[in-house]
This record gives C-alpha cells, sequence and structure tokens, in this order.
C-alpha cells in the first residue's frame, strides 16, 4: 500500500467498522469480532504509517477543498503518529475490556455504543493525521459530536444533564473562542492555516498583544485540554459508562485537546514567535492553577471517578504547561506525557470500572479491604498510580523529568516547585485507595459481597493488567520514542535520542 | 451535467429562456384557476416549477459561458431606455436557482400537506396563487427594469398575502396575520414607488442600467438622496430587516405549512437580492458606501436582528415562531455581510443566503411532515417524536446542525467566509457577536432537538407516524445538500463569488 492509501484506509476503516456493527448488531459475539479485528488491522495500519515516518516519511493525503483555500488534508509527522499510535492500540485494549464491562452490567444499547465508538476514533484518526488547522477543527468537532450520545448513554436524567453540560461546554468553546481563533489565524497568515514546521505565523509580523489574544483563544477555545475555567464538562462527563471514561476521556478526546494545543504551539505559533508572546506566561499560569487546584478537588472526592477525572485534569495541564515552555524539551515532556498518561490513567479508569462491575462500588470508602478479594486489579490500580506521581520505572517519570529540565533551561523557577507540589499531592490522593485495599488497617469491616457472584469479568481485568505493563515498557522505550518524536520536537530531543539519557 | 441540459434545449428555448421562466408559471396560473381538481393543479404546478428550474439552469450556464458574463433580453424588441429589459448576471443567475430549485422541491412536497390544510374547493385557487407568487419571485429577480421590479414585487406580495391568510383553515390567526402583513408590505412597495418616482424625476428614466449611468453625474442632488433612502426602506421592509420584520413572525406561524416553507426559503431573499442590486448596481458601492456611509447604517441594523432576534427565538414556545425569529436573525448575518461593502463580505452573505435557503426550507419542510401527522407546532408537541418519526427528525436535526454551524454543514461553511471576511477588516468585536448570535441558536435549536430525542412524547399511544415519502425525498434532498455541500463547499461558494465580483463589476451589468 502507498502512503496515501494507508491514510484514506485510516480514516475509511473506522466507517466500515461502524456500518459492519450495524449490520451485524443482532450478533453481540459476532458484533464484537467486527470492532476486534477491524481495531487490530487499524492499528497495524498505524504501526505501518509510524514506521515511514521514523524512517523520515510524511505520509500525505489531500482529498480535496472544501471551499476555495480551506482543504481537506492529512500529512502524519511523529507527534501525530504517536497520538494516532496511543488512540488506536489503546483502543483494542479498549474493546477487550468494552466487552467484559458492557456484558456484566447489562447495559442497553450496545450496538449504538459501538457504532459511536468507531465515530470517535475516527475523529482522533482524523485530528492525529490532519495537516492543517482547518481540517483539525473539522475532525475536533466530529470528536465532540460523536462522543456525546456516548456520555448521555444511560438517557437518565443525569446522564443527559451531564450530555447537556458536555456537548454545551465543548461546542460552545469550539465555536465562541477556537473558530474565531483560526479565522484570525487564517487572516494574519496570509489565507492559510497549514501546520508548518518552525511555525505557519513565525514570518508573519503578529505583534506581542495580537499574538497573546490569539494564544489564548486557542488555550481557551480548546476545551478539550480542560484548562481550568472550561474544565467542568469533563467531571460531569463521568456519568458514561466506564470505556467511555477509560478510551476517550483518559486517552482520546482530552488527548486530542491537548495534542491540538501541541500542534498549535509547535506549528502554527512556532518556539520563537511563541516565546515571544507575552500572553504565554498568562497560559503557564492557568496550566499551573490548574494542576494544583485540580489535585486539591481530586482529594475531596470520594467518588472514584470523580477523582479520577480531577486528576486528569490537572495531569492535562502538564502538556499545556509543557508547550507554554516554548522549548524542545517542554514540546518532549509534553508529548511524553501524552502518552503517559494515557497508559496510566486508562488502568486506573479500567480497573474503577471493573471494580464497579463486580461489586457496584463508586466510593473509595466502601473499598477497603477489597483488595483482598481482587487483588489483580488493585496491583494494576497500584502500578497505574505510581505512573501517575511519575516514580521511575514507570513511564510517568519522563515526562516530568523533561519538563523539569525545560523549566530550568529557561529559568522557570515556579515549575518545578509546582510540579514537585503536584507529586506529592497525587501521592495524596492517589495512593491510600490501593493500599487501604490491600492492607487494610484492623478493624476494617468486611466489605460487602460481590454482586456478581464470579466477580468482575476477565476481560476487565485482564485489560488493565495490559496497559499496567505498558506503562512498564514505556519507561523503557524512552530513547525510541524520543527519537522517533525529534523531527517534531528540535534539538534536546534529538540530545536525548542521541544516548544523553539522564 | 448543466451543459448537457443546454446542447440538448432547442434554440428557441436558449434565445427566449429569460422571459420564458417567467411567463410560463405566469401563464399557467390563470389555467390553474380553472382545473377542477386540486390533484391535477398539484401536477401542472410541478411541471411550471420544472419548466422554470431548467431555465433557471440554462440561464445559469448562459452567464457563465458568456465572454461578458451577461444575458440580457428586450421584451418586444423595444430598445433599451424606453422598453422593458430582462437582464441575468451571475448575481440574478444564482438568486434565480434558488428560487425556482427551492420552487420546485416545495411544489413536489406540497400535496399531503395542501390535502390535509386547505379546504377541498379553495386547493386549486391555492395552486394558482402559488403559482402567480413563483412566477412574482422570479420575476423580481431576472428584471433590469426598476419600475418593472415594482410591478413583480406587487404581483408576488398580493399573492402571498392570499396565501398565507388561506391557513385559516388551519388557525383563525391567519387573518389577522396576513392583514398586518398586507399593510405591510403595502407600505414597503409604496415606500419603493415612491423611491423610483424621486429617482424617475431626477433621471427620466426606469431602466436600472440607465439610471445608474447617469447618477454620476448628479451626485449630491437632493432627489436622488430621498429616492436611495425610500427604496431601501421599502425594501428593507420586504426583506424583513430589523428593525422591519414584524410581520414576518406572524405569517410564518400561521400560514399554511407549504407556504412558509416556500416564503422562508424564497421571500426575503428576494427582496434581499434586490435590495443589493439596488446598492451595488444601481447606486455603486462607491455612492452607497462611501458618500453616504449607509454601511454604518446597515452593519448596526445587522448585527441588532441577529442578536436580538435570536434572543427573541431562545423564549418561543413554537417551533415555527422559534424558526421565523431565526430568520429575521439571520437575514441579519447576510446583511451584516453586505454591509462591509468587500467583495468577500458580499460574497459571504451571498453565500449565507443560499445556505440559509437550504437549511430554512429542510427545517420548515420536516415541520410541515409534523403537522401533517401530529398537528400541533409547539415545542411541547414535539416530544418524543425522535421515536415516532426517525426520518423526519433526523433530517430536521441535520438541517438544525447547520443552522447552528456545526463543521460539515453548509451554515459552518457560511460563517466560516462570514468570519473571514469581518476579520479582514479587523472587525474582531463583529466575529465575537456573530459566535454569541450562533450560541443563542445552539440554545433554541438545543431546545427543540432535546425535546424531539430525550423527552418521553406527550402522548405515548401516538403510534409510528412518519410523513409520507412524497414529502421524506425532497426533505432529505435538502438535508443531504446542506451535508454535501458543507463538506465540498466549492459549487455554491463558487457562485456566490462570482455573483459578488458580478455585482461590483457593475460595469457588466451596464455593458
Amino acid at each position: 500500500m502507498t502512503p496515501d492509501m494507508m491514510i484514506a484506509a485510516v480514516l475509511i476503516l473506522p466507517l466500515l467498522i461502524a456500518a459492519g456493527i450495524a449490520a451485524t448488531g443482532w450478533l453481540p459475539n459476532l458484533r464484537e469480532g467486527v470492532t476486534f479485528v477491524g481495531a487490530g488491522l487499524l492499528f497495524a495500519i498505524v504501526i505501518m504509517l509510524s514506521l515511514q515516518v521514523a524512517a523520515g516519511g510524511r505520509p500525505e493525503l489531500y482529498i480535496g477543498e472544501a471551499a476555495p483555500g480551506l482543504e481537506f488534508a492529512f500529512k502524519l509527522e511523529p507527534l501525530g503518529a504517536l497520538f494516532a499510535l496511543v488512540a488506536s492500540g489503546l483502543w483494542i485494549v479498549n474493546s477487550l475490556y468494552s466487552v467484559g464491562y458492557m456484558r456484566g452490567n447489562r447495559e442497553r444499547n450496545q450496538t449504538r455504543f459501538y457504532i459511536c465508538f468507531a465515530f470517535a476514533i475516527l475523529g482522533a484518526m482524523g485530528v492525529a493525521m490532519s495537516a492543517n488547522l482547518f481540517t483539525l477543527f473539522v475532525f475536533y468537532e466530529v470528536l465532540t459530536l460523536s462522543t456525546y450520545p456516548l456520555v448521555a448513554h444511560k438517557g437518565d436524567a443525569a446522564a443527559q444533564r451531564g450530555g447537556r453540560i458536555y456537548l454545551l461546554t465543548l461546542l460552545g468553546t469550539s465555536i465562541g473562542l477556537f473558530l474565531p481563533a483560526v479565522m484570525w489565524t487564517w487572516v494574519l497568515a496570509g489565507h492559510n492555516l497549514d501546520f508548518v514546521q518552525g511555525g505557519l505565523l513565525a514570518h508573519a509580523h503578529v505583534s506581542p498583544a495580537v499574538a497573546s489574544a490569539l494564544l489564548i483563544l486557542f488555550a481557551f477555545g480548546i476545551g478539550k485540554a480542560a484548562l481550568m475555567p472550561v474544565h467542568f464538562w469533563l467531571p460531569n462527563a463521568m456519568v458514561a459508562p466506564t470505556p467511555v471514561s477509560a478510551l476517550l476521556h483518559a486517552v482520546a478526546v482530552v488527548k486530542a485537546g491537548v495534542f491540538t494545543i501541541m500542534k498549535v504551539s509547535i506549528f502554527i505559533f512556532g518556539p520563537d514567535l511563541l516565546d515571544a508572546t507575552p500572553g504565554r506566561e498568562f497560559v503557564m499560569w492557568v496550566a499551573c492553577f490548574t494542576m494544583i487546584v485540580g489535585s486539591l478537588i481530586a482529594l475531596t472526592k470520594d467518588n472514584l471517578k470523580a477523582r479520577l477525572a480531577y486528576s486528569t485534569i490537572a495531569q492535562l495541564s502538564y502538556i499545556v504547561a509543557g508547550a507554554m515552555l516554548a522549548n524542545s524539551s517542554g514540546f518532549l515532556g509534553g508529548s511524553l506525557q501524552i502518552a503517559a498518561h494515557a497508559a496510566g490513567k486508562m488502568t486506573l479508569f479500567m480497573c474503577a470500572g471493573a471494580i464497579y462491575v463486580a461489586t457496584g462500588a463508586t466510593n473509595i470508602s466502601d473499598m477497603k479491604g477489597l483488595g483482598r478479594k481482587m487483588p489483580l486489579v488493585f496491583i494494576a490500580f497500584l502500578i497505574g498510580s505510581l505512573s501517575i506521581i511519575g516514580i521511575p520505572p514507570l513511564a510517568g517519570a519522563w515526562p516530568k523529568y523533561e519538563l523539569m529540565q525545560g523549566a530550568i533551561d529557561r529559568g522557570n523557577a515556579y515549575l518545578p516547585i509546582v510540579l514537585i507540589v503536584s507529586s506529592l499531592l497525587n501521592i495524596a490522593y492517589l495512593l491510600p485507595i490501593p493500599f487501604l485495599a490491600l492492607m487494610p488497617p484492623p478493624g476494617t469491616k468486611e466489605p460487602k459481597p460481590f454482586k456478581r457472584p464470579d466477580g468482575a469479568p476477565m476481560p476487565t481485568v485482564l485489560a488493565p493488567l495490559i496497559t499496567a505493563l505498558l506503562c512498564l515498557i514505556l519507561f523503557f522505550a524512552v530513547g525510541p520514542v524520543s527519537d522517533f518524536l525529534a523531527p517534531s520536537m528540535g534539538d534536546r530531543a534529538a540530545a536525548v535520542a542521541a544516548g544523553g539519557l539522564p | 451535467m448543466i451543459e448537457a441540459l443546454y446542447t440538448a434545449a432547442p434554440a428557441w428555448a436558449i434565445q427566449h429562456a429569460a422571459p420564458l421562466l417567467v411567463m410560463v408559471p405566469l401563464f399557467l396560473a390563470p389555467m390553474l384557476a380553472l382545473v377542477p381538481s386540486g390533484r391535477i393543479a398539484w401536477l401542472i404546478s410541478i411541471i411550471g416549477t420544472t419548466i422554470s428550474f431548467l431555465f433557471a439552469l440554462i440561464l445559469l450556464y448562459l452567464v457563465q459561458t458568456s465572454p461578458v458574463g451577461v444575458v440580457d433580453y428586450e421584451i418586444g424588441r423595444w430598445p433599451v431606455p424606453i422598453g422593458i429589459e430582462y437582464r441575468v448576471d451571475a448575481l440574478n443567475a444564482m438568486i434565480l436557482l434558488v428560487v425556482t430549485s427551492i420552487g420546485l422541491l416545495a411544489s413536489v412536497f406540497s400535496w399531503p400537506t395542501v390535502a390535509a390544510e386547505i379546504r377541498k374547493e379553495k386547493r386549486p385557487f391555492f395552486y394558482s396563487a402559488f403559482m402567480v407568487c413563483f412566477a412574482g419571485l422570479n420575476g423580481v429577480t431576472i428584471t433590469g427594469d426598476a419600475f418593472n421590479l415594482f410591478v413583480f414585487l406587487e404581483i408576488s406580495s398580493i399573492s402571498t398575502y392570499v396565501l398565507v391568510s388561506l391557513g385559516a383553515g388551519r388557525d383563525r390567526r391567519a387573518l389577522p396575520a396576513a392583514f398586518n402583513y398586507l399593510i405591510m408590505g403595502t407600505i414597503g412597495a409604496s415606500f419603493y414607488i415612491i423611491g423610483i418616482g424621486f429617482l424617475y424625476a431626477a433621471t427620466g428614466t426606469l431602466n436600472m442600467g440607465d439610471i445608474a449611468s447617469k447618477l454620476p453625474e448628479l451626485a449630491g442632488n437632493r432627489s436622488v438622496l430621498a429616492g436611495f433612502a425610500f427604496i431601501l426602506v421599502g425594501l428593507g421592509l420586504k426583506a424583513a430587516m430589523w428593525p422591519l420584520h414584524q410581520w414576518l413572525p406572524d405569517a410564518y406561524s400561521y400560514s399554511p405549512s407549504f407556504v412558509t416553507m416556500f416564503l422562508s426559503a424564497t421571500a426575503t431573499k428576494v427582496a434581499l437580492y434586490a435590495l443589493i442590486r439596488f446598492l451595488f448596481t444601481v447606486f455603486q458601492p462607491q455612492f452607497a458606501f462611501e458618500q453616504t456611509a449607509f454601511g454604518m447604517l446597515l452593519m448596526p441594523l445587522g448585527i441588532a436582528a441577529m442578536v436580538v432576534c435570536s434572543f427573541q427565538a431562545v423564549f418561543q414556545t413554537d417551533v415555527r415562531r422559534t424558526l421565523a425569529y431565526s430568520s429575521v436573525a439571520q437575514v441579519g448575518y447576510m446583511i451584516l455581510g453586505v454591509s462591509l461593502g468587500t467583495t468577500a463580505g458580499l460574497s459571504a452573505g451571498l453565500f449565507h443566503l443560499l445556505n440559509h435557503a437550504m437549511m430554512k426550507g429542510a427545517l420548515f419542510m420536516a415541520v410541515a411532515g409534523v403537522v401533517l401527522s401530529y398537528q400541533g407546532t409547539t415545542i411541547r408537541d414535539f416530544a418524543g417524536l425522535g421515536r415516532s418519526a426517525p426520518w423526519t427528525m433526523t433530517a430536521f436535526a441535520i438541517a438544525a446542525l447547520s443552522l447552528i454551524g456545526v463543521p460539515l454543514t453548509a451554515g459552518f461553511q457560511s460563517k466560516l467566509q462570514l468570519g473571514f471576511a469581518l476579520f479582514d477588516q479587523g472587525l474582531w468585536w463583529a466575529v465575537a457577536l456573530v459566535v454569541f448570535s450562533s450560541f443563542l441558536a445552539v440554545i433554541y435549536m438545543g431546545r427543540i432537538l432535546e425535546a424531539v430525542f430525550f423527552k418521553p412524547p406527550l402522548n405515548p399511544r401516538k403510534a409510528r407516524k412518519e410523513a409520507p415519502v412524497i414529502l421524506l425525498v425532497p426533505l432529505w434532498i435538502l438535508a443531504l445538500a446542506n451535508i454535501y455541500f458543507g463538506i465540498a463547499a466549492k459549487f455554491p461558494l463558487d457562485l456566490a463569488r462570482s455573483a459578488a465580483a458580478a455585482a461590483f463589476g457593475g460595469e457588466a451589468f451596464l455593458k
């Protein structure tokens, strides 16, 4: 297959999967088979594309113009390839998990669920591969609209309310702020929206005030990045079934948001212009604020998914902060965080879902001593937590390291302190959960018996173990990953890849 | 496709395309009044609109291939300043295409709703009035003569009053609505004719091109200025330009469903076209936007329309009224684009005009389907229809998303173009207001969509009742057009751009 055919295949395959799911909806086993085969194929193609990218190729596909100058065009570069790999690879794991979860919970409308999931993957793939801001914006909205039915899946009053907030916030910020930013960029760049290495606006004579305003429009318009105060859709989206929270609200949707911010920083602003933009510092403060306050709110939550949601909000800001450092260490740290946080947080969410299917428990206070009955789940949870906190030898250690390095490189004194405080807060809100479950203090009363006689279904235990293992592997794979990302990041990443491992 | 049509057409049809486009429906109209059966009248009306549609395609082709970009036709071979002239350039070829294609789709879908809402003995007259209205709208668009434009404006308006009042069979409030519309519409037409009188007094001619060529010498002439003001107020009233839109919500809410659909997609568009024609061709942009700074008046009006009427739409309880207020708001977007006085702005406004015809047409068509099956039109009546009439409501939802301006729909493309045009002029605050108005659209359409798809039906025993196929087909054509032109907007955008270029290059219109 030629590269452009492969890109086309990545875009068409989710549609075929959706059609296949619709056609086989009355035979659940066949339907799940379609999902697995399709997801496997998709991942295989994305790997092939990534190999080409690693070899220096930049697969491209030009579909056509929506209107003069506004092209549907795709071009895969390392950062996008990383995001595509993460989203499509974890989709396989998540499909395995969904089967166990949805059946174990006897959810209704499963066919619609899987169809919308396929469309969401299409959105994520489109965002990852887009060659210009217009294409990215369109697929960004595809992702919003296709995930709305997933959030409102249960259809009860709470799900409807959560869905409405989800849709209104994401559509409102994207149409209200992101779209004007896109239009403004179009005019500033002289009727062009392409992603250019070094920055589309780098030579456009943009005044610092205009650049600041534009950056702030982007930072808050991309609501999926969940910077405070546009973060509240994320906790509200937790009414969705857990597989949705695991893949979409820890990986595809939120990562599409921060990926977009990263992409705008590197390819629209470019390091030099971003460095000269005063508004950058403001966005950095907001990101630091979000890190600390998100973690503090997480501490107060007893509902496990709510705690994880606020933790996600805090963790996403690492990536925004990395982008705002505007140097290669910052970009690299943020990009590594996309992969590391995906693996770690997905593990945690899948564990939360497994616990819910087995016992019906959603509150942390009901989970004391539960680790004795479901040890594998809580061990996976422990590994995921350690990775999020950033303890070697787990994936989460590298992004924090790179971010601190980047902050020190440019003489930013407060970011390392904020990162350390954030890590301490992570310890405070994450570690008690597995510890109290595995090693309950004497006198804890026995947890309630399982809702299902045979406990969590096998897939819901297996899936988090796989992602926990992935956290471990990613730690050791940082060299190749940095090597892979280097062309988009600049010299520092190249130095890391060249063996300058600290 | 158009080329194939052109080669297949006989020579006389090509030569006389411009007058035939108007005359065929105009002469069919009295015949329809004599037909005994409504169903036959319906079939004849489809034939009439189809013929006009084909002529519109031929004219478009002729304009696009013509070296000067103009097709002109002297009625009765009277030479120009004396006789009436029909003149088609890229601007009105595009409007003709909108009017005739919407007219065709409207006449196809009309029968079930007409059969349900209009008394049996009145149906042939109803179709007769529709044909007159259709011919009148085409006449307004095609003519190059300022007085002839008035005549056609009245032909279409008077038949519209009749059509609106026929809604009385379903809802008696149609009568005051029609009367109100009659008064307002007549005031508008009077203003227009007074304005033409002033211009005639100053220039001694009624041909638009001729007036335009004589106006530069009359710079500062008081009667020209008075004529300008009268004409623009008169046409603004017809186009439902805020704050002259008061007649519209009632007229749209109480007239027969079919009439609402047809008018919303064509009537205000044609009046807006006439406004653009006078601003850009007769008075010239230089006069309208620099000497009189008319853009400074037009822009606040457009913005007020899109903000105030969107707010009013949020508080309506009736779906048709919501959509009617939204129409005024959408006219505001078009006027905002026009008021910039740039080609980018004008083409964005015209592009939105095209797209709005598609989305409002689809929305009102879906509402007509609901009225047919369930009678009521309040938002409460729409509850749960997503399950009982999925095909109708899915198309409704697509058009609603397009109205909001969600990506991959036509509405998104037109907002994008409008935003580009505004940013080009540095009017970022106007972009903010456009965005704000879109957000209001999210709210007012969101209320309806939520009732449709998430609320339990008002009366659970209501069986599954889809609109008839004859209604679904045109509805889905429009809904799919909304998506298609949202992905590949090249064709309509090119139409709008060449139309804007034609409006600015007034020379083409003047020879």
